[in-house]
């Protein structure tokens, strides 16, 4: 008996590593696909943070007070002091984005701010800053030098200081800071990529050979309905399995490229305890995913069919895997644990925010697992059921 | 002579859905494919059910292959019953229709050797017949080309090669030589009557008459799913072309001149 099954899933599994446009499109396709996209993301706003590291700002200047040149050495910039007949000239090379910036300050300007007084209604020395908007460098650097300015006026009434100093104000470790990136985005993640890489296999390898007449000559052998159906699920889960891993895969090596755009969070750690849950979880839920869309494509005639009657529930299984994006911690509540689709978001929302107790994760796995078996048992009952084999 | 396949008052009857009312522009909601049908094979013999098209034929056989359930009676294959022991009774018949199709992603020689794993034939016996069965078919050529790039002939002499990995004692063949040219159908006949020869039981359906004059040792008429005559090849054709019989016990039947 266990020999047949052995027999069913190895004639599955050569079905699929045989066909180079299934492996092509179950398994390499999603995992290149998010890695790609996700880079891509993170390129893109990583590119809004940062220019390139070794620029340097060109700034021209005009009267550059010694006050303000000794605060500039920590800018990557090069100052260049221009005549004040220059200054037309200057403002020529900004519009045609061949200068970033050009400061001009007015003569005797650390004389004429010491001799200021705010309270006596006088106008206030001015500094004028030109720049180009349309230059991101530009920008940058009128930002730059409008904050060491703006830093120096109140340095120059210093009452008092905000966070001064090395110590840490931020008391966030990294720890909660990485789990919090994650748990919010790879559980809705996961389950797509999960139940796509499900659907991908289940819906050929069922409805499809339904559709064939491939199976009824399965049926025409001594092997029982029950075991046809352990193997075959057996078979599309190692499958959908690796699928997923792909996708998985994919999302892992793109992360730290997409996070180091927000503020590079190491990933590493997640300890051992924390990925033999996960991969206990991922694993219950894949073949759940698979016992309930096999379901749904023996009921269909074709694998069109199938594939429409199996959109509802891959509706309902993204929008619960969003709601765990906005979740922000697992649920506490046992009785949570015991729906299916919504126990596996928590489940991961638990493990990656570092939250997850043995209880929860077990609960989540024996629910996944004894519904896979009752899903065997009805597709048994399907498979010996002539009205749903062969409807035409 | 013992009979080994023994058929007792089998109904079958199809509910149609709206759709295939249409298809089959009837008003009526249940078809009444097989009545009271019974009838008895001896071991060792080749009996034909000869009726025209949708006399229920294919559903009588596909009721003895255990792939679908009668409404009512029995039958007995090898000792073996179709509702209380399929999985006995897959093991004693070889079944072979159009509806039973290859996965066409797989070479006839991968196949074979599945279909013989799960039936648990020993690798040495398997090569064995497999060498027997693929150089009687001609299949040897085509052994490691995928059923897909077959031509729909061998197809069919794969499929009836694969039918019979487990050297069933029972043979039933829906339209043997459907599909076929006269020489691969040559080739399929003659296989049965070899058959025969080893004592197999075969059981055909066919509309072909020469079919069953050439092979046939008995034959049952089948009308409108019941059976209208049965017996003896030569008794049935009382002198006459097996034709000529079937054109009067169908218009005694349906009540009308053909
Ligand atoms: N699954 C089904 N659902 C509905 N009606 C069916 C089904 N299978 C067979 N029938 C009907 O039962 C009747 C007998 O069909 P069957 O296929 O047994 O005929 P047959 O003798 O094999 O004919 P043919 O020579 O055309 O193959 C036909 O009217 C057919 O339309
Ligand atoms: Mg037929």
């Amino acid at each position: 008996m266990k020999n047949i099954v052995m027999i069913i899933i190895k004639k599955e599994l050569a079905r699929f590593f045989g066909d180079k446009r299934l492996m092509l499109t179950a398994v390499l396709l999603p995992g290149m696909m998010i890695y790609l996209i996700y880079s891509f993301m993170g390129s893109t706003l990583s590119g809004l943070f940062k220019s390139d590291s070794d620029y340097r700002y060109t700034i021209s200047t005009v009267n550059l007070p010694k006050s303000i040149s000794t605060l500039t050495g920590d800018m990557a910039a090069d100052f260049t002091a221009i005549d004040v007949g220059k200054i037309a000239d200057a403002k020529i090379a900004i519009a045609e984005k061949k200068l970033d910036l050009l400061a001009v300050f007015p003569e005797n300007f650390d004389v004429q701010v010491a001799a200021h007084n705010p309270a006596s209604g006088e106008t206030a020395p001015h500094v004028a800053l030109y720049y180009n908007t349309t230059r991101t460098e530009s920008s940058k650097a009128y930002n730059l030098l409008t904050t060491l300015l703006n830093t120096y006026e109140s340095s120059l009434a210093n009452k008092f200081d905000v966070n001064a100093g090395e110590d840490p104000f931020n008391l966030a470790t990294k720890k909660d800071a990485s789990g919090l990136l994650f748990s919010s985005m790879l559980p809705m993640l996961l389950m797509i990529f999960l139940f796509s890489g499900c659907m991908a296999v289940a819906l050929e390898a069922i409805a499809g050979e339904k559709e064939r007449g491939t199976i009824a000559t399965m049926l025409i052998t001594p092997v029982k309905r029950s075991e046809l159906v352990m193997g075959k699920i057996i078979a599309l889960a190692i499958v959908a399995l690796i699928s997923g891993s792909s996708s998985i895969l994919g999302t892992l090596l793109s992360l730290p490229r997409f996070m180091s755009a927000t503020k590079g969070m190491p990933t590493a750690f997640y300890g051992f305890v924390d990925y033999a849950m996960l991969a206990a979880v991922v694993l219950s839920t894949v073949l759940l995913f698979i016992s309930m869309i096999s379901i749904v494509s023996a009921y269909a005639k074709t694998v069109k069919e199938a594939q429409t009657s199996v959109m509802p529930l891959m509706i309902v299984v993204m929008l619960v895997g969003v709601t765990g994006m906005f979740s922000g911690t697992a649920q506490t509540e046992t009785l949570y644990y015991f729906i299916p689709v919504y126990n596996s978001v928590q489940s991961m929302v638990g493990i990656l925010s570092f939250n997850a107790t043995a209880t929860y994760i077990s609960i989540t796995v024996l629910v996944n697992l004894l519904l896979s078996v009752a899903c065997g048992f009805v597709l048994t009952w399907m498979f010996n059921n002539e009205k749903i084999m062969f409807n035409k | 002579m013992k009979d080994i396949i023994r058929v007792i008052g089998l109904n079958k009857s199809f509910t149609l859905s709206t759709k295939q009312q249409k298809l089959a522009k009837s008003r009526e909601k249940v078809i009444h494919a097989v009545t009271d049908l019974s009838f008895t094979v001896e071991q060792g013999e080749i009996f034909g059910l000869l009726g025209p098209n949708g006399a229920g034929k294919t559903t009588t056989l596909r009721m003895l292959a255990t792939l679908i359930k009668p409404d009512s009676g029995e039958a007995v294959l090898a000792g073996a019953n179709v509702v209380s022991q399929p999985e006995i009774v897959r093991t004693k018949i070889g079944f072979l229709t159009s509806e039973l199709k290859l996965e066409e992603f797989f070479t006839p020689n991968y196949l074979y050797n599945f279909f013989a794993s799960l039936h648990g034939i020993n690798p040495k016996l398997r090569d064995q017949r497999k060498r027997d069965l693929f150089e009687k078919f001609g299949i040897n050529n085509f052994a490691e080309v995928k059923i897909a790039n077959l031509s729909t002939g061998m197809k069919q002499k794969v499929s009836l090669a694969i039918s019979l990995v487990h050297d069933p004692g029972i043979i039933i063949f829906d339209e043997p030589t459907n599909g076929l040219d006269v020489i691969t159908a040559k080739v399929v006949t003659d296989y049965l009557i070899a058959l025969r020869a080893q004592g197999k039981t075969i059981l055909v359906s066919t509309h072909i008459f020469s079919l069953v004059e050439k092979i046939c040792d008995r034959v049952g008429i089948i009308i409108k799913g019941s059976m209208a005559a049965c017996g003896k090849l030569d008794d049935i054709r009382g002198g006459k072309t097996l034709e000529d019989r079937f054109f009067k016990i169908y218009s005694e039947t349906m009540g009308v001149v053909v």
